[in-house]
């Protein structure tokens, strides 16, 4: 964890060092306000493992002598197959083709996140990820 | 044998042998069902390839255009459709998603020795964003006002409904919105995998090179698409809900566009650029039966060059005159610094190497020569003046050609002859394979060199017709040519593709014998990737296991460390299977 804290928080370092220079170097907004976005995308996630990394003990992946026995067990719950996904991007398609071709595409569209959105969760009930 | 360990995930039954055809559904449901990353990774890569020769084939028509004065009579409006078409489908719909949806998809769990990406469904939600985000990309064709024709940059005003009405644009610009959260969640379920669902002892400095570089683009994608798709949100309000955030007219600023656009452009040239670094590091290794050259240089190399690309995104209105030229000049020129590192490497790799040159490291040294004239003209435009007297003409067009058709076709296709074996459980004709690559190179060389000196004669970009008797012709028509070469080594690729498939030679789980975790997989994997894993020691753990006595020497530690690493593991001892380690 230690190494993936340092990646992310390095990341809203270097945006912080560039967001200042670029700032006072140009007074411009639009430029600042994209680098501090960037700096929170580093530091949100970053300092949390930061923080989480001080209090774990390594995982059997963080360590150069983890062995596979240690990380014998289930690993976690994978979907094989699932219609949802194509239901959502359906949906989603009709909705954006309705910003184009007609408002009336928005109807089978919401339908579609709707349905698959609720598909998702009851899926998810019987196990899986996101 | 107890060295292997068994890490089911969650449903898998106990027996292997079930797990492959638990409920293997038929080809069109499979299709429209699956959340294996393989089967998406797949699919990622056969519409990429649609793409690409949708596009080429668009290309050859702007090229057929081209080879005389006056052309072949196709309008002006036709032209810019063709050329915004065939940019935008190349950037946006091939050489992205073709690397980072369809290669990273299936390599990256692999590599780290997953079950599957970290979140499936979400996996398979991006690859209908991308597809349909295609369609509608493509959709602008048929539409009476025809396809967007503002280039694939889509510079407000132009963009806007004043110059571009019609629906054309505006299914141009809701399809990067589609495509472009098709990325991000990608770029979510890259890092999520990587950070997560490693296995035991493939630590961060033991990912292999394509995964760390797979991981670097995912970070950049977080932070530039997002930005794309809000200069998205706000071209289109300006389009349609009467905003003026862009025109000058309502108090807007124009050059806020580019400043949106660019702080995601010049990222992406990267983003495109370093998953495919990652392919040919992946392969020069194996091909030079070497451990890759200073493993945390490249590592550190691709760390700094993201960095800087976005650093550098107003290089690109350098000629607009509103920033800062010392500054963005001056990154500009650093970035070619780890570049040259990596080159570097690329090149240490295959110094005293047993080089064999098999179709995809053929094709990787294609990329290698490729990307080094392209690099090398970049770092010329990177220079104001130069800039100036070149800015729009054909010498960044053939400078983008070879440092973009370099790195994605020349890599993109070495990674696909590599990685097909894998992938389907057979070969792809060698012999065939270098006919392609070699007509390829030869086309591509006769293409380009030409529009450098077009550029050098002043000859601008995005025209379809030019002067008589300034000499242009020729070199026109050598580049058509050129193109033409390209395109027939595209139809012998699929010769290959067709051979392969009705006369399959079967692979083998590790035909190249491969560093990666992949080459330890079944070909083509089983459900779930893997039965057993082997020890994981260093970044090529299948080498290792298959090599008991010139094992890598992991990187960073001293020989001791590296003796204790060893000690007791297979080969070792001498004992054949040690059954203590791992
Ligand atoms: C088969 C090989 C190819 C040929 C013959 C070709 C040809 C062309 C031509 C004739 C243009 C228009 C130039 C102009 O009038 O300004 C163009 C533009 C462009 N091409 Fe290609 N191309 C090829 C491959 C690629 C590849 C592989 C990529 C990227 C991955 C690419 C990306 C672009 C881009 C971004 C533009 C600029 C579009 C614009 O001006 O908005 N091309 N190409």
């Amino acid at each position: 964890m230690k190494i993936e804290a340092r990646l992310l928080v390095g990341v809203a370092l270097f945006f912080l060092v560039t967001g200042v220079g670029y700032w006072f170097w140009s007074y411009e907004q639009s430029g600042t306000v994209m680098l501090i976005g960037a700096v929170l995308l580093g530091l949100v996630p970053g300092s949390y493992y930061l923080w989480w990394s001080q209090r774990m003990t390594p995982r059997p992946e963080d360590r150069d002598d983890g062995t596979l026995a240690e990380g014998a067990g289930v690993i976690g719950a994978f979907p094989s197959s699932s219609i949802w996904p194509f239901v959502m991007g359906m949906g989603l398609f009709s909705c954006a083709l309705a910003t184009v071709f007609g408002t009336w595409l928005l109807a089978p569209g919401f339908a579609a996140v709707f349905a698959a959105a609720i598909g998702y969760t009851v899926e998810s009930r019987r196990g899986g990820t996101i | 044998m107890t060295l292997l360990q068994h890490r089911p995930p969650a449903g898998a039954s106990d027996h292997p042998e079930h797990a492959e055809h638990h409920d293997e559904p038929t080809f069109v449901v499979k299709w429209l069902t699956s959340t294996d990353h393989k089967v998406i990774g797949i699919n990622y890569m056969i519409t990429a390839m649609v793409m690409f020769y949708l596009s080429g084939f668009m290309a050859l028509l702007m090229r057929v255009q081209l080879s005389s004065p006056s052309g072949i009579g196709m309008s002006l409006q036709t032209y810019n459709e063709l050329f915004t078409m065939h940019g935008s489908l190349m950037l946006y719909l091939f050489a992205g998603p073709f690397a980072f949806g369809g290669l990273a998809n299936y390599i990256v769990p692999m590599q780290v020795g997953a079950p599957d990406m970290a979140f499936p469904r979400l996996n398979a939600f991006s690859y209908w964003l991308y597809l349909t985000g295609s369609i509608t990309m493509l959709l602008g064709f048929l539409t009476s006002t025809g396809a967007a024709a503002f280039g694939w940059v889509a510079y407000a005003p132009l963009s806007t409904s004043a110059y571009s009405p019609g629906p054309g644009a505006d299914l141009w610009i809701i399809s990067l919105f589609l495509t472009g959260f098709s990325a991000v969640f990608t770029g979510v379920n890259l890092v999520a995998t990587i950070f997560y669902l490693r296995a035991p002892g493939m630590t961060m400095w033991r990912l292999p090179i394509f995964t760390w570089n797979m991981l670097v683009t995912a970070l950049l994608i977080l932070i530039a698409f997002p930005v794309l798709t809000a200069a998205m949100v706000f071209l289109w309000t300006d389009r349609h809900l009467g905003t003026h955030i862009y025109s000058v007219a309502g108090g807007g600023v124009p050059v806020l566009y580019q400043n949106l656009f660019w702080f995601f452009g010049h990222p992406e040239v990267y983003i495109l650029a370093l998953p495919y670094f990652g392919v040919a590091t992946e392969i020069i290794p194996v091909f030079s039966r070497k451990p890759v050259f200073g493993y945390k240089g490249l590592v550190f190399a691709t760390i700094a060059i993201a960095a800087l690309s976005t650093g550098v995104w107003a290089h690109h209105m350098f000629t607009t005159g509103t920033v800062l030229l010392p500054f963005f000049s001056l990154l500009s020129l650093l970035i070619a610094v780890p570049t040259g590192v990596k080159f570097f490497n690329w090149i240490g790799t295959m110094w005293r190497g047993q080089i064999s040159f098999k179709t995809p490291m053929l094709f990787c040294v294609g990329f290698l020569l490729a990307f080094l004239m392209g690099g090398l003209t970049g770092v010329m435009l990177a220079s104001p003046p130069i800039d100036f007297a070149t800015h729009d003409t054909y010498f960044v067009v053939a400078h983008f050609h070879q440092v973009l058709f370099g790195t994605t076709v020349f890599a993109g296709f070495a990674g696909l002859y590599f990685w097909y074996p894998k992938m389907f459980g057979r070969m792809l004709h060698d012999g065939l394979g270098k006919a392609h690559f070699w007509t390829m190179f030869v086309g591509f060389w006769l293409t380009y060199l030409p529009q450098y000196v077009l550029g050098l004669h002043g000859m601008p970009r995005r025209v379809a017709t030019y002067p008589a008797g300034l000499g242009w012709a020729s070199l026109n028509v050598a580049s058509t040519v050129g193109a033409f070469i390209i395109g027939l080594s595209f139809l012998i690729m699929l010769v290959n593709l067709w051979v392969s498939w009705r006369n399959p030679v079967p692979a083998g789980d590790n035909p190249w014998d491969g560093h990666g975790l992949e080459w330890f997989a079944s070909s083509p994997p089983v459900h779930h990737n893997f039965e057993k894993l082997p020890p994981i020691r260093s970044e090529r753990p299948t080498w290792d296991y298959n090599h008991p006595d010139a094992r890598t020497i992991a990187h960073g530690h001293g020989t001791a460390d590296y003796e204790l690493v060893g000690a007791g593991a297979r080969g070792a001892s001498g004992a054949g299977d040690g059954t203590t380690d791992a």
